[in-house]
């Protein structure tokens, strides 16, 4: 039974890691690059809905929609102004780009709304489910969370596969030459790419401070990382591959957390990516791409 | 762009043996004019002009090296020239990105093939299709009516395009997977999706054999009559591009050195010495 409530916080946590490692995924997937900042976009993401939900009192609902939003219009204008001029840059000046992105956001939440740590109220409650006559208790968060990553996976798999946005992402991502002269604008598919990542950042990040109702200028920044490494864990470039490996990185720090020591569980994730790696250098479900002569 | 073409059918079907004649009076789809590009030092292309009929086929040939896919890259402004014009349909789209030359009425294939190879058959059309299926994003994500509506014609119009070519039953196969000669076509079947008004062909029959470049003869003829659009096709197999091009230019580093019907350019000396090298006294070839 502790196993199986582990399992569930684990799944919980990594399904959060999964919604932001999709971010990660389809932008390396479309613009071949890596956007660092994702992580801050987040913790925006959880600042918008925190003063929408306390200061205006308005519905949790409306503050969702609100820190969507909000992230969305910040992702696409990060995009347009900070990367889209080094849209022929070598990758690493592009790189740095995003670490500085990164760094002016937390910096900026800084200056605006103060490095004390806010109180994030639960916006999903804080009833629990109990089975087995109170063996597992299941907490209300970690239902929503789950069946919220399964709606999202379900429906970005969906959407990147039958519709044509979703289609021109992916002809962008095997060959933006040929997608052009089919008549497929690349710069409007990585701003689409962008929205969708930063979008689903907003859900993130409300989700990461229901369960961990802290928020500061730093949220981000760990789950970001830690979304990264599920990406690359998982195979970047794959959206099958972010889910997996979000929620297989979840599972593991969660379990190093319950059986092997709470201060080592961020060692023991980046441990296991890094036998992965030795194993399967491309990720779980990367491609290896051959290299034409 | 779309008002010339009801949405439900490709185009209307003229007579399978209509054969435009050349006609000098007639505005060309095509102009080029001066048309070059240097790279650093080296001059890719130069002072290239080249006037093409609404629907007329038409061959680039030349040694290899000769610029020939570069005039392609120029036309489609995968590269930007360094000088001259190109008037498409009346338009000049010198100053316009790939993307709108492509909406403009240019579409290719490659050299190369390069499909989406892990897309499926029907995928990789309607990408081709993009900019003729008409629903935003948001009908895409809430699957409003129109999403549904729209993607169904799109289903027809692959169908279509896969039915001309006998290709129906390879809808649903991934696109890599496919045996060559069917990723040709299929390159060539995309293409057509852009709705283009002129179709230029890289290499269109390398690595066929005689039997398949018969039939690729057969569909480029099928594809001008049934689409009505004009042809420009870059070819090495000789027995290609004299048995179905009305004209022919013949490009030598970069230059023009003949243009003209089949039987001209067989006969012209220039062209001969370009391809076999010049005729020394004594008769012996020598490496161009």
């Amino acid at each position: 039974m502790v196993f199986l409530s582990h399992l569930i916080s684990g799944v919980s946590l990594g399904g959060i890691y999964a919604i932001i490692a999709l971010g990660y995924t389809m932008v390396y997937g479309i613009a071949k690059m890596l956007n660092f900042a994702h992580g801050d976009v987040i913790m925006v993401g959880g600042y918008a809905c925190f003063f929408m939900v306390t200061y205006y009192d308005l519905p949790v609902a409306v503050g969702v929609l609100v820190a969507m939003a909000v992230c969305t219009l910040l992702g696409v204008s990060i995009e347009r102004l900070a990367y889209k001029p080094l849209r022929r840059a070598p990758a690493l000046a592009v790189l740095i780009t995003a670490i500085g992105v990164s760094y002016f956001l937390q910096n900026a939440a800084q200056l605006l709304w103060t490095s004390n740590p806010r109180v994030f109220p639960s916006v999903v409650g804080n009833t629990s489910l109990n089975l087995f006559g109170g063996q597992l208790s299941i907490s209300s968060t970690a239902i929503v969370t789950i069946s919220i990553c399964v709606v999202i996976m379900v429906a970005l798999t969906w959407f990147t596969s039958k519709t044509k946005t979703g289609k021109a992402m992916r002809a962008c991502s095997e060959d933006k030459a040929a997608a052009q002269l089919m008549g497929i604008s690349v710069n409007t598919t990585i701003s689409m790419t962008f929205a969708i990542g930063s979008a689903l950042a907003a859900i993130a990040g409300v989700l990461l401070c229901s369960a961990y109702p802290t928020l500061s200028p730093t949220t981000g920044a760990m789950p970001g990382i830690k979304a990264f490494t599920a990406a690359v864990f998982g195979g970047i470039g794959s959206i099958p591959g972010a889910m997996i490996g979000g929620i297989l990185l979840g599972i593991i720090e969660i379990f190093g957390k319950a059986y092997i020591s709470t201060q080592l569980s961020d060692a023991i994730v980046f441990f296991v990516l890094i036998v992965v790696l030795l194993v399967k250098p491309d990720g779980l479900l990367g491609k290896r791409v051959q290299e034409k002569v | 762009m779309n008002s010339d073409h009801p949405e439900t059918q490709l185009v209307p079907l003229p007579p399978l043996n209509f054969v435009p004649e050349r006609d000098a009076g007639q505005q060309p789809i095509l102009e080029v004019r001066n048309l070059g590009i240097d790279f650093g030092g080296l001059t890719a292309v130069d002072s290239l002009n080249l006037a093409i009929s609404p629907t007329e086929i038409s061959g680039l040939i030349g040694p290899n090296g000769a610029g020939k896919t570069t005039v392609f890259n120029l036309l489609t402004k995968v590269y930007q020239p360094t000088r001259g014009t190109i008037l498409f349909n009346g338009q000049d789209i010198i100053g316009m990105n790939t993307v709108r030359v492509n909406r403009a009425g240019i579409a290719r294939t490659f050299q190369n093939i390069r499909l989406f190879n892990n897309l499926t058959v029907e995928d990789n059309i309607k990408i081709g299709l993009h900019n003729q299926i008409k629903y935003g994003m948001f009908s895409g994500i809430l699957r409003l009516p129109d999403y549904w509506k729209q993607e169904k014609i799109a289903r027809e119009q692959v169908g279509e395009l896969l039915s001309i070519f006998n290709m129906g039953h390879l809808t649903q196969h991934i696109a890599g997977s496919l045996p060559y000669g069917a990723q040709r076509r299929l390159e060539i079947i995309r293409a057509l999706a852009t709705r283009p008004k002129l179709l230029l062909l890289d290499e269109p029959a390398a690595g066929m054999n005689p039997s398949e470049t018969a039939e690729l003869m057969e569909n480029i003829a099928k594809i001008r009559s049934t689409f009505q659009i004009a042809v420009l096709l870059i070819e090495h197999d000789m027995s290609l591009v004299m048995g179905i091009c009305e004209g022919i230019c013949v490009l030598n580093f970069g230059k023009v050195i003949a243009k003209g019907t089949p039987s001209a350019i067989q006969n012209n000396p220039e062209v001969v010495e370009a391809y076999l090298g010049r005729r020394k006294e004594g008769g012996h070839h020598v490496e161009g």
